[in-house]
């Protein structure tokens, strides 16, 4: 069966399927969705208007045996920062769109009433059903479950919950995970605001008899999925530090380097990183009966994700981030993780990016709206979003917004996306990624803390400027890259590392698609992406003077009274290639 | 001399329990990271990151009076 790219046209209620262009048919995740949004979406359009597009694709390796591979990507022109976005998550959406044979879905256009509808995707094709009165006003807890009763436990629900609907700059796309819950988000970039600008509170999609990914070479794919399996797990990251102890074990490192952004971004150090640090985080969760290696889809090896109890046992929330824990915490200065796991479980619920809220909630203690410190406050004010209050709307429309409300100028933002988890001063090669990636201030998206801080790929000196833009360039394409696969990103500690591990993944890519890829040609991929973004935002009006970070991070941050010293030019110097 | 050793991830269990990783050791004037790993008796089966006074360094790397010394297995998250 030939893959199909399903388009959903929400101004006519009409779905149409066809064929895979030529073009995309070596193409998935963001290197698809980029592309797509390159090619049919003006760049001048409203983000929230008829014009704009939102182009969910499931990665190229998505819905096989390959491990950690049910990664998904979603793409638009963002609201948040005016340019592309692919915001990719976990979760159980992109395998089973793979099951089904779906390439991509673009969903265009706009409803001309002001009407919610959820999205039925089966075998059979696309359906829509006006849900407007069941479900809205629903926070995704409740729509998942209710979606997740009706259409049988197997299925995935992707929603939006209140922030989506108020089309917030904040709102985040949810992905249930293995036990329904809406664990996993597109957060970045208010791609929850673009689903409900186009009258979509949920999408159910059910693989029910689906006839499963078509793969070439069976036996070929096998021997290198197996391969790449034991690259994975052989890796001391990847085998072992993210199953034990999740993203948060990066607390404490980024403490001891100087390098954890303190009271919004003004101290590298945080006096209370040991009571919200990866390994007190491990041992409440065992304590109280969660998981500290959970999978946020069937296949994963490296396990990062978690369930956390509160105290009396019962499930608060999972998918409990370092970013997450990092911004409600030390950035807050709040160092009860009970209160973050309660902000985590807010924002997953109400449907926001829990990094931009964190930074957000960051600018809001800067403003005085609360004081540093206050948890409660917090918690507060992100149950104001779900509220749809004049305040929680500000909050929900992000750093830069309130901000500018209140008229400051420490706003960690760049293109106007929060700055996550890692300060640029003392982790440069950060630094160059926030000011310079097409995404805006994105960690993930040439994540030098590898050779910065982990050893991971080569040692970089976190706090000189010398080899830092070709660290991030490296990083950014080799992402794109990735993120076109459908492997999690955390792949990449091993394929840094471990010179056996990329060829297995060319291999797996060769033997599903019949393909004769070399390792050369995954570089070409992730360049060839980046351009298609990077024209993307030069046309929607960003130049080089978008590519910078906020001038603030020119003053000294203690311990190590480091400025980020690197130039305009060399920051220039990042897309030359 | 006396260094402060911060231990972090699996590396904590070579500390008691309530120690959380942190403690003051009393080693030999001019010793080196390499000398501290092997008094403390850290597994040197995988590799280590070493931060003095939060900065990297190599386990060459001597020792002073009131070192902050940080020892981590290896770990990683994003």
């Amino acid at each position: 069966m030939s893959l199909k790219i399903y388009r959903v046209n929400m101004s006519e209620a009409k779905v149409s399927v066809e064929d895979v262009k030529e073009e995309y048919l070596a193409l998935g995740g963001r290197g698809l969705t980029s592309q797509i949004i390159g090619d049919e979406v003006d760049p001048n359009c409203h983000p929230l208007g008829a014009n704009n597009k939102l182009v969910i694709a499931p990665g190229l390796l998505s819905g096989t045996m390959a491990p950690s591979s049910g990664r998904l990507s979603v793409g638009t022109k963002s609201p948040l920062t005016g340019g592309i976005k692919e915001s990719n998550a976990g979760g159980l959406a992109a395998q089973k769109l793979a099951k089904l044979g779906i390439k991509a879905i673009i969903i265009e256009g706009q409803p001309k009433e002001d009407k919610f509808y959820t999205l039925k995707v089966t075998k059979d094709g696309i359906k829509f059903e006006d849900t407007s009165s069941e479900l809205l006003g629903k926070g995704n807890y409740e729509v998942m479950e209710k979606l997740l009763v009706e259409g049988g436990k197997k299925a995935c629900v992707m929603s939006i919950g209140q922030a989506g609907e108020y089309k917030l700059e904040a709102a985040s796309i949810a992905v249930s995970d293995p036990e329904g819950r809406p664990t996993r988000h597109c957060g970045r970039g208010g791609t929850g605001a673009v689903m409900g600008s186009k009258g979509i509170k949920a999408i159910v999609i059910d693989e029910t008899d689906a006839p499963g990914v078509l793969v070439k070479d069976e036996e070929k794919f096998r021997g290198a999925a197996r391969r790449f399996t034991k690259n994975l797990l052989n890796h001391p990251v990847c085998g072992e530090g993210l199953p034990q102890y999740g993203t948060a074990v990066l607390v404490n490192i980024l403490n001891e380097a100087g390098g954890l952004p303190t009271k919004n971004f003004r101290t590298g150090r945080f006096d209370g990183a040991e009571s919200i640090s990866g390994e007190t985080l491990a041992e409440t969760i065992t304590e109280r009966k969660g998981n500290t290696a959970h999978s946020c889809h069937p296949g994963c090896v490296m396990r990062c994700s978690q369930i956390y109890n509160d105290k009396e046992g019962n499930y608060l929330t999972g998918g409990f981030e370092y970013e997450t824990i990092w911004g409600f915490g030390a950035n807050s200065e709040v160092d009860d993780l009970d209160a973050i796991a309660t902000m985590d479980r807010i924002c997953d619920d109400i449907g926001v990016d829990t990094i931009e809220m964190a930074v957000t909630i960051g600018v809001a203690m800067e403003a005085g709206i609360i004081e540093f410190g206050d948890a409660q406050g917090a918690i507060n004010l992100l149950k104001e979003i779900g509220e749809g209050t004049p305040l929680g709307r500000m909050i929900g429309n992000g750093a830069g917004f309130t901000g500018k409300a209140y008229g400051l100028t420490r706003v960690p933002v760049v293109k106007n996306q929060g700055i996550p988890a890692y300060d640029p001063r003392a982790v440069k090669g950060q630094g160059v990624t926030y000011a310079t990636s097409t995404m805006g201030a994105d960690h993930t998206a040439g994540y030098a803390v590898t050779a910065n801080i982990l050893d991971v790929g080569g040692t970089v000196d976190p706090l000189k400027k010398e080899g830092q833009v070709e660290l991030s360039r490296n990083l950014q394409i080799a992402t794109a890259a990735v993120d076109s696969t459908g492997l999690c990103l955390f792949v990449a500690f091993a394929i840094l590392d471990d010179a056996e591990a990329l060829p297995n993944v060319v291999e797996m890519l060769n033997a599903q698609y019949g393909l004769e890829l070399s390792v050369g040609d995954v570089t070409e991929l992730g360049k060839s992406i980046l351009k298609v973004e990077r024209k993307f935002n030069e046309k929607a009006g960003f130049t080089k003077k978008d590519d910078r970070l906020p001038e603030f991070f020119k003053e000294e941050f203690a311990p190590h009274n480091v400025t980020f010293d690197i130039s305009d030019e060399d920051l220039d110097e990042v897309y030359n290639f | 001399m006396e260094v402060e050793v911060r231990l972090f991830a699996t590396l904590r269990s070579i500390l008691a329990k309530e120690d959380r990783g942190v403690g003051i050791v009393d080693i030999e004037e001019g010793s080196s990271v390499d000398d501290l790993i092997e008094y403390l008796e850290i597994p040197r089966d995988i590799p280590l990151i070493i931060m003095i006074n939060g900065q990297r360094k190599s386990e060459e790397s001597l020792l002073k009076e009131g070192d902050r010394v940080g020892i981590f297995p290896p770990v990683g998250g994003g």
